[in-house]
């Protein structure tokens, strides 16, 4: 049962905010994709007009071969004609049911026979381990109980498409850990195409198969999160993932092989780009050395921040101040001579202007974007 | 083709639906009966032939409004009755803001015994009829000047109280407030409750005393809510007919609610709609002067909303007195009036207080003696029982349909959130707010004492009473079911239109269930309100339709005091079941039920 979901053009409008800006996008069958970005992009509004709870102003929605939405056509199925299970953030479980009348609310409504009901009931509870709890009350269950069970009444319903709205977001840190290795689990199992909006990076990178990142209401960048975590599309992708955040650097492009950061140059791939440029370079990327070293350039620590598995420095040279990450805990103290390189197969180039990628860091496929 | 289809998708969305559905009704509960009493203010009527042998019934003239406001009748018609039903407005609104207010503060915010029970019975006078203590007060202070027995007062006292007493602006002005401090009580005991205790702590830690901070922060932290208080009883004792009619007519001080009836009575509509109209003017002005103080003052409101401990202030030696007070001043306004009443029904021949007069007569007397005209006591009295009957079938269906609506308007209103559609069910949802309770009868004799399209005349019809009193109740369940579906969210709903339920499965597995709650709470209020109005329905009842309340004020007004008293007892103790019985169901709650 996998499905793919075909977006056009689509268009919101809340009074004169626009909540999204013709995006256009297609999911391919059993792909877990993630809709990112801060709060206010537009990536809750995009999953609801999929679900149907909202009516686009403008755009096509395919759900499979079913058109569910067109607005030329004046085209738009109910939410319960489109196939698709949908988690809400605050889970929205009722909360005058127990956990099977909640379950078994939808496939009543679909006329189910009795005896499928009760399988399917049981099925999705055991899947979520929640196979005891089917007489409980909603407020009888903790947070993640809870998210267990609005998972398990989703699947219940056996949907061609799931939607989760940052269904995560609500749980503690430790049980958030859990519950992503969960749903990728039941991801993986059902293989039903899932559109998953979040706005933590760490949780689109580590579940999705693709990423689509929002900004204001447009698409910025769809792709695997390898490449948009090692080649974002434009500067606000790649400084809105990553932690700590990827160092940019104003530069201005010097011959062929070098861009002038002005108190230092580094050598890049530059492929024949000139003019002024923002140079992007991950933390992980930097490489730190407590003696001079061919083609590095001396910096201060200004502070150390040790973390146990890596630590954080942060090196200054005048107005220069750039992050870096090494493994294990550093042994190097503030206000220490440290010799920066750079691995000009890392280093992404925006255009200052446009903001976009000019240069990838790895040169396989140069491109210039959009 | 696109275009008329997402129309259509827009037009018969269940919210669009609804919607629309709620802007009918309300048009036709609401906003043509105002129109149609605008209009028969300006256009002759056939009652006015008498007056002005030559005019044309039907064709506009501005005689109605030129007699109540220029002519030579004008003090006697309008301004003085004016200036009583503002001084007692006044008067009660301000006397109910200094009971209400104190003892919500006692109850809330000091460590006084007894809070529980005080907040209890604190409820009680709202309970009862709100013209129980104008009676009561008859029965003690009743002097000779309007004629028949004397009071208690006069009885042991030997001596005539003075009329300032017996009747006119102080005794109305008192037993109105003693009926409304309620609303003070419920709605600034909700404010100090929601006031986080840390902005008090704050001005203690500067220093401040007491009185100062309750003046500089408690007073202003409230003030909206004691505003709303004062706007709310403003407004329901102008609107007022009971009180004044008993302890006003009878010296010839009259109030605009019961000029009305006077007007209804002699068949001069057009006069007395124009004092309605003046009625729904003053109320519309009070309201509007409060939302323009308020206005930016109301974000006090939402602050420190959350569950917390409400700081108390120790009373230390005046723990027992001040509850000893707050005790006995509620004797006083419960007790003490309802045993009057009770013993005055059991006084053979009213005035004479001896053992020797005591008899059932009143309750279970038979046809045909010289008491009361001859009619039989209260529980032989076939009358009685119709009336009951009637009382209770109005108070249901009211209750019932009042409740309905509420749930089906906060779906409206607050899935609309935003659009304009929303805001203009929400605004003529308000609109019977703003008429007081005598005046919105007579715009409905205005509305059905001629058919309406496909709507036949309704007046002297039982349908009418349950229509006004619905109508009359729009602006509380709506409060009330905005705040239901409030807490119901969005996102359960969404979750069964997801699930492929329709709109029908939605109410009724959903939204239903989970406004429960909200719907009994608009039942209890609407029930126990309904029950014992009087001046919404005393313009509009007819022999056929008599309830409780209006054969209370016909047996006063006929000279049986003694039956009057007798059927409000049966009164209050129905209400009192009603309230037990709605009581044992989950959220029956009057706070609530005011949308608080």
């Amino acid at each position: 049962m996998t499905t793919t979901i075909v977006i056009r053009n689509l268009t919101k409008r809340f009074g004169s905010v626009v909540a999204v800006n013709g995006v256009s996008l297609t999911i391919e069958p059993g792909t877990f994709l993630s809709l990112l970005g801060p709060s206010g992009c537009g990536k809750t509004t995009m999953l609801r007009c999929v679900a149907g709870l909202e009516d686009p102003d403008g755009g096509e929605i395919y759900i499979g071969d079913k058109l569910v939405f067109s607005y030329d056509q004046g085209i738009s199925l109910p939410p319960g004609k489109r196939d698709l299970g949908l988690v809400f953030q605050n889970y929205a479980l009722w909360p005058h049911m127990t956990v099977k009348e909640n379950m078994t609310f939808a496939l009543q409504i679909q006329k189910l026979p009795k005896a499928e009901i009760e399988k399917r009931t049981r099925d999705a509870l055991a899947e979520v381990q929640m196979a005891d709890y089917a007489g409980r009350y909603p407020r009888e269950m903790s947070g993640g109980q809870q998210q267990r069970v609005a998972l398990a009444r989703m699947m219940a319903y056996r949907p061609k498409v799931f939607l989760m709205d940052e269904p995560l977001s609500n749980l503690d840190a430790r049980l958030r850990m859990d519950m992503r290795a969960e749903i990728k689990h039941l991801h993986h199992t059902s293989k039903a195409t899932t559109i998953y909006v979040t706005h933590d990076q760490v949780e689109a990178l580590t579940m999705s198969s693709q990423i689509a990142v929002m900004k204001d209401g447009v698409l910025q960048q769809l792709d695997t999160p390898e490449r948009v975590y090692h080649y974002p599309a434009n500067l606000f992708v790649a400084d809105f993932i990553g932690n700590p955040k990827v160092n940019l650097l104003e530069g201005v492009v010097d011959g062929d092989h070098c861009v002038d950061l002005g108190s230092f140059k580094i050598a890049v791939n530059t492929y024949g780009s000139t003019g002024n440029v923002m140079v992007a370079v991950r933390p992980e990327d930097v490489t730190i050395s407590t003696r001079p070293a061919p083609g590095a350039v001396e910096f201060t620590a200004y502070s150390v921040l040790p973390a146990g598995a890596d630590s954080t420095i942060i090196a200054r040279l005048q107005e220069t101040e750039i992050t870096a990450k090494v493994m294990g805990i550093s042994t190097i103290k503030l206000d220490d001579k440290i010799w920066l390189s750079f691995d000009p197969e890392t280093l992404n180039l925006y255009d200052k202007e446009s903001g976009n990628l000019i240069v990838l860091g790895g040169g396989a496929n140069t491109t210039k974007a959009g | 083709m696109a275009a008329s289809r997402r129309f259509i998708r827009w037009l018969t969305s269940a919210r669009v639906v609804l919607s629309m559905i709620m802007l009918v009704l309300m048009f036709y509960m609401v906003i043509i009966p105002l129109y149609r009493m605008v209009a028969t203010t300006v256009t002759w009527q056939p009652h006015d032939l008498t007056r002005v042998p030559d005019a044309e019934v039907g064709s506009l003239t501005l005689f109605h409004w030129e007699r109540m406001l220029t002519s030579a009748f004008a003090r006697i018609f309008l301004y003085a009755p004016l200036q009583h039903s503002i001084v007692v407005s006044l008067g009660a609104s301000l006397l109910a803001l200094v009971i209400g207010g104190a003892m919500a503060w006692l109850v809330v915010r000091t460590d006084m015994p007894g809070r529980g029970l005080i907040s209890t019975l604190a409820v009680v006078p709202y309970i009862m009829p709100s013209w129980t203590l104008a009676q009561a007060w008859l029965v003690f202070f009743k002097n000779r000047l309007a004629g028949g027995s004397p009071g208690v007062y006069e009885y042991f006292v030997g001596q005539s109280p003075p009329s300032w007493l017996s009747y006119g602006p102080v005794p109305i002005i008192i037993c109105s407030a003693l009926h409304y401090y309620t609303f003070y009580f419920l709605f600034v005991s909700a404010a100090l409750m929601s006031i986080d205790s840390n902005l008090e702590e704050a001005g203690e830690l500067a220093g401040a005393s007491r009185w100062r901070i309750l003046r500089k922060i408690t007073f202003p932290l409230v003030l909206p809510a004691i505003l709303s208080g004062f706007i709310m009883t403003f407004s329901k004792v102008l609107g007022t007919f009971g009180g004044p009619n008993i302890l006003g007519t009878p010296v010839r001080y009259y109030v605009v609610a019961t000029m009305i009836r006077g007007a209804i009575g002699v068949g001069d509509k057009a006069d007395a709609f124009v004092l309605g109209l003046v009625l729904v003017l003053m109320s519309v002005s009070i309201i509007s002067l409060n939302q323009r103080l308020v206005g930016t003052r109301k974000s006090y409101e939402t602050i420190g909303g959350r569950g917390f401990v409400a700081q108390v202030n120790r009373l230390g030696k005046m723990k027992r007195p001040a509850m000893i007070g707050v005790l006995v001043f509620q004797i006083l306004v419960i007790v003490v009036p309802l045993g009057l009443l009770i013993y005055s029904t059991l006084m053979l021949r009213d005035g004479n207080y001896s053992l020797s007069n005591l008899s059932l007569q009143h309750w279970i007397g038979k046809r045909g003696t010289i008491y009361n005209h001859g009619e039989p006591g209260v529980l032989f009295n076939p009358k009685i029982y119709s009336s009951a009957w009637n009382s209770i079938k109005l108070s249901v269906l009211t209750a019932f349909f009042t409740a309905f609506l509420g749930i089906i308007l906060g779906y409206a209103i607050v899935k609309g959130r935003g659009t304009r559609l929303s805001k203009m069910v929400e605004q003529l949802a308000f609109i019977p707010y703003v008429i007081p309770g005598i005046a919105f009868g007579a715009v409905y004799i205005a509305m059905f004492i001629k058919p309406v399209g496909p709507i036949p005349a309704l007046y002297g019809t039982f349908a009418i009473l349950v229509i006004v009193s619905v109508a009359k109740h729009i602006p509380y369940s709506s409060r009330s079911g905005v705040s239901a579906m409030m807490q119901v969210g969005r996102e359960l709903e969404e979750a069964g239109v997801v699930a492929g339920a329709n709109i029908w499965q939605r109410f009724r597995y959903l939204i239903f269930p989970l406004t429960s709650s909200g719907f009994i709470a608009g039942f209890l209020l609407t029930f126990i309100t309904t029950m014992r109005e009087l001046s919404l329905i005393i313009l509009l009842v007819t022999p056929k339709t008599q309830l409780l309340a209006s054969q209370t004020m016909f047996y006063t007004e006929n000279g049986d005091g003694q039956m009057a008293n007798a059927v409000i007892l049966i009164l209050i103790a129905l209400v009192g079941i009603g309230y037990l019985i709605i009581g044992r169901f989950r959220g029956a709650s009057l706070k609530k039920g005011l949308g608080m």
